[in-house]
């Protein structure tokens, strides 16, 4: 696994032309945030807050989770646990039987993905229709999302023409986003009248209040929830928050960070279940108290999954969402994924250049840049860092604790690659040399200037 | 006791020994004495950024030896820098010693501004110049704020070198964009690693950059090795060498 991220990332980037514009169209979005985020005299303040708020919600979790549960079962909600994913796939089926329910729409929620809910329900024979047009985009195409908001943005409008022309029987050569919007927005139409439970995520749990809240841009969400009696909505242990008064923080900050927009277009609180219709919420832990455990893994729980790291990831952009071996692509993704499973995903780590990018612009000011560091720290002691690798710091160490081989081996490197530059190609500087040239090495160190430098000054004084 | 201690990155005393002697002019032209410890090699970076935590502290241990009895130590490079600010810290744990080195510990451009104090910059450099703020200066030492935060916009190196006469500093489209060095990242995400230089090549190119300046050879050498290497014809400056026969006054 150690090579998964160079290896998708080489093959992503030989396309020039297609990486370039996979690249813009993500700057472009980084430029919005940059925007909307100017507008806000007290954005730093706001994360300052939002930061805090995790951070205490995250050290009391428990007792919050109690207390939304409380107060959303007072509502009239029914709350369920999950321990896995596993154990959330069995309880929405369990509902989802019940009900005899045999079509199912969702709107976005990575966090049935990190489940694997969809093959799991359709096993079942039941059929779950992802209604985000980015994420119905994926589904017909039969991928996984590439981003967490926008999850077809690797996708040329020409090439989702093609799509549903092959899959939903538009005409051949259509590009014109309008166009294609509407088609399926036609599609998509026929699928909600005809749904019998709505799945959702929750974008914030309010303890205080027992209700929850789902940000969407295309209404999707309150479509699949209002038709159909049922509505499912899956969420992660880390999605409460304790008052409605913080609510704002966030909001605030997640539509600004995701698009550059000062509000989503909508913002759904729900409280209660349908007249007439059941509401249930199943809380998952999946592995995240085990996050929840360690105090420095744990910030990454505070993760508002706006998408900003990975739209500023100057790596992300040129690498594209596929070359992340876990689910969530990005700095976010390596952080959770490395978190969650460092062997099977020991490459993420190691795809960053460490530009602390991301750090500046989570909204919730997870350290993401530090936490991939301390995870490479990790890869370093479980012996996941390749052998060259390690054997070239060993052999680097050795000689920089000692000045003597330090200089002599300087030297002698010096006079090598001045002497026979081809050598340089054999050795570790070869990948190096692929597309870059070595510095031309000069006769002398700064230790030999200084020697000098320092003599000449001395006998100025005398 | 020596004022500063001068700590010259092992790769900058091998390859750029020129960025070294600049910059032990430019503290000796301010009249401080300076001491260039012999015995420094490297402060350990490209062993913990690998995570090789283990060959990296012994490096540290005695980067902590060799420099603790400094009242300053001034390096040419904002990386190797933040190595011993940020990072000593963490890998030595929070010792007084370790604190306190981390606390003196400065780059060039945040030592010439926040500690000496120099305020006007009297020279020449009559140059179209395309500053390359590199990641760790601005996101690690905070040099400059960086466009992520909505910050008061301020630039240390800037303020120096917007002093210089006949100078005209470029606007870059993409002001901080990193350079896709990242130490061993050249090489392990050699594919990625070389298109980021590029980008940023091409940025300072239609910026109309004659040079790109920066204040950490790291990040040029990778730039100066992409644009020889396809025939650009910018060449790459260190701050010390911009700042080397200026007078700075305080």
């Amino acid at each position: 696994m150690i090579h998964f991220h160079p290896e998708k990332a080489r093959a992503f980037a030989q396309d020039d032309a297609r990486a370039h514009w996979h690249d813009k169209a993500l700057w472009f979005v980084r430029v919005k945030r940059d925007r909307g985020a100017a507008t806000v005299p007290e954005w730093e303040r706001l994360r300052e807050a939002a930061a805090g708020i995790k951070a205490h919600t995250l050290s009391r979790l428990a007792g919050y989770l109690e207390e939304f549960e409380r107060n959303a079962t007072a509502n009239g909600m029914q709350v369920h646990w999950a321990r896995d994913g596993e154990e959330h796939n069995r309880i929405v089926h369990g509902i989802l039987e019940r009900h005899g329910v045999t079509r199912m729409v969702k709107s976005k929620s990575m966090l049935t993905e990190e489940c694997h809910l969809n093959p799991y329900l359709e096993a079942r024979g039941i059929e779950v229709v992802d209604t985000d047009l980015g994420e119905r985009i994926v589904q017909l195409a039969g991928e996984p999302p590439s981003h967490i908001v926008m999850p077809a943005i690797h996708r040329k409008k020409e090439e989702i023409g093609e799509l549903f022309h092959e899959k939903l029987g538009t005409p051949a050569g259509l590009s014109d986003p309008t166009l294609l919007t509407e088609k399926a927005r036609q599609h998509l139409r026929e699928k909600f009248l005809g749904a019998q439970a709505g799945l959702t995520g929750v974008n914030f749990a309010i303890a205080e209040t027992g209700g929850f809240v789902v940000v969407t841009n295309e209404g999707n969400a309150d479509m699949g929830t209002t038709l159909p009696p049922v509505h499912v909505a899956s969420m992660g242990i880390e999605k409460v928050i304790p008052r409605l008064a913080d609510l704002g923080v966030f909001t605030r900050l997640l539509a600004r960070s995701a698009t550059g927009q000062p509000v989503s277009s909508y913002t759904t609180h729900f409280h209660a279940p349908l007249p007439g219709g059941e509401l249930h919420v199943v809380i998952v832990d999946n592995g995240r108290s085990r996050m929840l455990a360690d105090a420095h893994r744990r910030q990454a729980l505070g993760c508002i999954r706006c998408g900003a790291c990975l739209n500023t990831c100057p790596v992300y952009r040129r690498s594209g969402g596929y070359s992340y071996s876990y689910l969530i692509p990005g700095p976010i993704g390596s952080v959770l994924g490395g978190h969650r499973d460092l062997r099977g995903h020991a490459s993420l780590p190691f795809a960053s250049s460490l530009c602390g990018s991301c750090t500046d612009v989570c909204p919730v000011k997870v350290d993401l840049h530090h936490q991939l560091l301390v995870l490479r720290q990790e890869a370093g002691e479980q012996g996941l860092v390749p052998l060259g690798k390690r054997m070239g710091m060993k052999a680097a160490s050795f000689a920089m604790a000692r000045p003597g081989l330090f200089r002599a081996g300087g030297r002698m490197a010096r006079w090598l690659l001045w002497a026979a530059p081809g050598l340089a190609r054999i050795g570790p500087a070869g990948a190096w040399l692929r597309g870059r040239e070595l510095p031309v090495p000069p006769r002398e160190s700064f230790a030999e200037l200084y020697d000098r430098e320092t003599a000449g000054s001395g006998e100025d004084r005398s | 006791m020596a004022q500063v201690g001068l700590f010259i990155p092992c790769y900058v005393d091998q390859f750029f020994p020129r960025v070294g002697l600049a910059t032990l002019r430019i503290l000796r032209g301010l009249g401080l004495s300076v001491v260039y410890p012999r015995e420094q090699t490297c402060c350990g970076q490209p062993m913990y950024n690998t995570g090789c935590t283990r060959e990296a502290r012994p490096l540290a241990e005695r980067f902590v030896r060799l420099f603790s009895g400094f009242e300053a130590v001034v390096a040419p490079s904002a990386s190797c820098v933040s190595m011993v600010k940020v990072h000593y810290p963490d890998l030595l744990g929070e010792t007084p010693e370790v604190k306190a080195l981390a606390l003196r510990t400065f780059d060039l451009s945040e030592y010439l501004v926040d500690v000496i104090g120099v305020t006007r910059v009297e020279g020449d450099y009559p140059r179209k110049v395309g500053l390359h703020r590199s990641c760790h200066g601005i996101r690690e030492l905070r040099e400059s704020s960086s466009s992520e935060r909505m910050d008061a916009p301020f630039d240390k190196t800037r303020q120096l070198l917007s002093q210089l006469r006949g100078i005209e500093l470029v606007e870059l489209e993409r002001p901080d964009e990193c350079c896709g060095f990242g130490g061993t990242f050249a090489v392990t995400e050699e594919a990625v690693s070389c298109m980021m230089g590029r980008d940023r090549i091409a940025d300072h190119v239609r910026a109309g950059a004659e040079v790109i300046a920066g204040y950490d050879m790291s990040c040029l050498m990778h730039l100066d090795g992409l644009a020889r290497r396809d025939g650009t014809a910018l060449p790459v400056v260190h701050v010390a060498e911009m700042l080397e026969k200026a007078r700075l006054v305080r």
